[in-house]
């Protein structure tokens, strides 16, 4: 949307108009201030990112040359394969899946009927149960930690299994649930009741216009949710702690690559034990095979978002997620 | 006395209203479940264990203590590091805040604005989003990616050198930590963008006619519109650095609940969370009484517009 160019006395004016917020052409100065700010705060994001990546690649000897800061001299793989044993990385990467997605479809679903509930229905003590929510999503989880921890330990939940997870994501009770169903409340608060309330007239019972008419309207909500979730349950390391239990090891039940990625330490010398005590230079852990595994157990979900980032920037601003 | 108390009673239409209880309760149900189990159960549980002394005999058992305080009373004595941690957390919080805002803010706009090559930005910017978690961010903090590389190579801290120790020690602070204040501000970014992209672009328009440049409609309008906004993102914000993995209050509670158990324990760890929770409480209230509207008329108009429609 183009306004025509003002008169050139007002020229002056006309750029200054344009320093923000306004979405009709900008003045040179202005562009190039704006473009030099992206970039700076691009290359703050990526920075991290490209140093993991040119570190991984890194042989010995680059390690310790500091002309060789980015581009290595030669290109190896032997980190990543040590990386790879060291967190034993394919069996663990199947297991976080599984606990991913199981747990992210249940919060879905669940939080969706509530934020469902919350939007559409007025009922008795609805204020009561949303200040529930609110003070469920501000009270640290570690208050509740030990007691949710007995809990399911006098029920025999905790045995590496995926039990705790689905019992919680089904009961609306997962990992940042309270704001997945903030943003369905969001959303349906603002579908226009009367298309519910039509197909009602026309026969739709209260769960037919629900999953006919609700769910379809409401894909962006869904979508974002699913990939936040998704994203939030491959990160979060406390709770997946507790929820395997301290006993839980990779071989016998579930693990997660970040709980692999927090003992990495651990992990490499007890996979490189032998090794480190007859070679103690060679196979010693260093930055490189760290960054590897820091590459690695993040680079399923940078391959998602690079599939999916359509998807999730736009459906960012359709579903709203604000609270007003 | 009861048709009074109940406005509803005056509806003809009461079946319907039942019905429509029931639907809702129905939708609710599994959510209203897990809640009274695992929040409100646990929360309760929770309060008890801090009061009284836990001993695994046969499952949990609880006895009494000296007095019933007493747990709370130790984590003011047994954790020397307490008021220095909470300190720093305090400062880090006041200087951090802003900050995070601020960029938000400001990267909301850029990216709302008309670009070229949006997508890609976005792309970009959305990225702390997916991978800003508590190992990843350990490994680079460890690697001193996470700092402004300036500061590497002391060009800033010779500058600094000339001012007074207690100023140039935050500065120096939070130039250390300026990329991962960054890294911090994803959602952030997303809820303002999506808060920006419902300001209706007639408003700037009808004041650009009136005579206002940007900097004024920015003042003027979205700062105002905004309001609701930052204070809901000033809110998550304080919450997720209050709970997030790298917090050393959080690490120290975890330390005093499952490292040290037989000097501190389950329900010493149980009454210093409470402790916490209580003091994020005060910093909520804080952040909510500073930020909350002057006159509430805009967001309560707001609220019945919606509600109207």
């Amino acid at each position: 949307m183009r306004l025509s160019m003002p008169l050139k006395g007002a020229r002056k004016d006309y750029y200054k108009k344009k320093l923000l917020g306004s979405n009709d052409r900008r003045g040179w100065i202005m562009s190039f201030v704006v473009y030099l700010l992206l970039i700076t705060i691009a290359f703050i994001y990526l920075y991290p990112v490209l140093y993991m990546f040119s570190r991984s690649l890194m042989g010995k000897n680059d390690l310790l040359d500091a002309s060789a800061k980015w581009i290595p001299s030669s290109v190896t793989l032997s980190n990543y394969n040590s990386a790879i044993a060291t967190m034993d990385y394919w069996n663990s990467l199947w297991k976080n899946l599984a606990i991913a997605l199981v747990s992210t479809l249940c919060q879905v679903f669940v939080c969706s009927l509530a934020g469902y509930a919350f939007a559409r229905y007025n009922f008795p003590g609805k204020m009561i149960w949303m200040g529930v929510l609110i003070l469920s999503f501000l009270l640290p989880a570690q208050t509740i930690a030990v007691p949710n921890f007995l809990l399911f330990n006098s029920f025999k939940l905790v045995d590496g299994t995926l039990k705790p997870f689905i019992i919680t994501s089904i009961l609306g009770q997962g990992f940042k649930s309270c704001l997945c169903i903030l943003i369905f409340y969001n959303f349906h608060r603002q579908v226009p009741q009367s298309l519910i309330e039509a197909a009602e007239i026309d026969g739709a019972g209260h769960i037919k216009a629900y999953f006919q008419i609700a769910i379809p309207l409401s894909a962006a909500a869904i979508i974002v949710v699913t990939l936040f979730s998704f994203v939030w349950y491959w990160n979060e390391v406390d709770l997946v702690r507790t929820y395997l239990g301290s006993t839980n090891d990779r071989n016998t039940g579930l693990t997660t690559l970040m709980l692999e990625l927090n003992k990495f330490e651990d992990s490499y010398n007890a996979v490189y034990a032998t090794h480190a005590q007859s070679t103690t230079s060679t196979n010693r852990l260093n930055d490189a095979i760290k960054m590897a595994g820091t590459m690695l157990s993040i680079a399923p979900m940078m391959l998602m978002y690079f599939f999916l980032q359509k998807q999730f920037v736009e459906s960012v601003d359709k579903a709203g997620i604000t609270g007003e | 006395m009861a048709t009074k108390k109940n406005p509803l009673a005056k509806n003809r239409i009461t079946k319907r209203r039942l019905r429509e209880w029931g639907y809702g309760y129905l939708f609710l149900l599994p959510w209203i479940v897990g809640v009274c189990i695992f929040f409100v159960y646990s929360m309760a549980t929770s309060l008890n264990y801090s009061v009284h002394k836990i001993v695994f005999d046969q499952g949990v058992q609880t006895q009494p203590l000296e007095f019933w305080y007493k747990n709370y009373v130790d984590v003011f004595t047994l954790e020397t590091d307490l008021p220095t941690t909470l300190g720093s957390f305090t400062i880090s919080l006041v200087l951090q805040l802003p900050i995070i805002i601020a960029f938000s803010l400001i990267i909301a706009m850029l990216l709302n604005g008309n670009i070229r090559c949006r997508s890609v930005f976005r792309m970009i910017f959305f990225l702390p989003v997916i991978i800003a978690t508590g190992p990843v961010m350990n490994m680079l903090t460890a690697q001193g990616v996470a700092t402004v590389p300036m500061m590497s190579d002391g060009s800033l801290t010779q500058l600094l050198g000339n001012l007074p120790t207690f100023i140039s020690e935050p500065i120096t602070e939070l130039f250390n930590s300026l990329i991962l204040i960054l890294w911090n501000s994803g959602i952030q970014i997303l809820i303002f963008l999506s808060g920006l992209q419902k300001v209706s672009s007639t408003m700037y328009e009808a004041a650009k006619i009136d005579g206002a440049n940007g900097w004024e409609s920015f003042w003027k309008i979205t700062l105002p519109i905004l309001k609701p906004i930052i204070l809901l993102n000033s809110v998550y914000t304080v919450v997720a650095l209050a709970t997030g993995g790298n917090n050393e209050i959080i690490e120290l509670i975890y330390s005093a609940t499952y490292l040290t158990p037989w000097t501190k324990g389950y329900s010493y760890g149980m009454a210093f969370s409470w402790i916490y929770t209580a003091i994020i409480g005060v910093v909520l209230l804080v952040v909510f009484l500073l930020l909350k509207e002057k006159s509430d008329k805009h967001v309560v108009y707001e609220q019945k517009r919606i509600k109207l429609h």
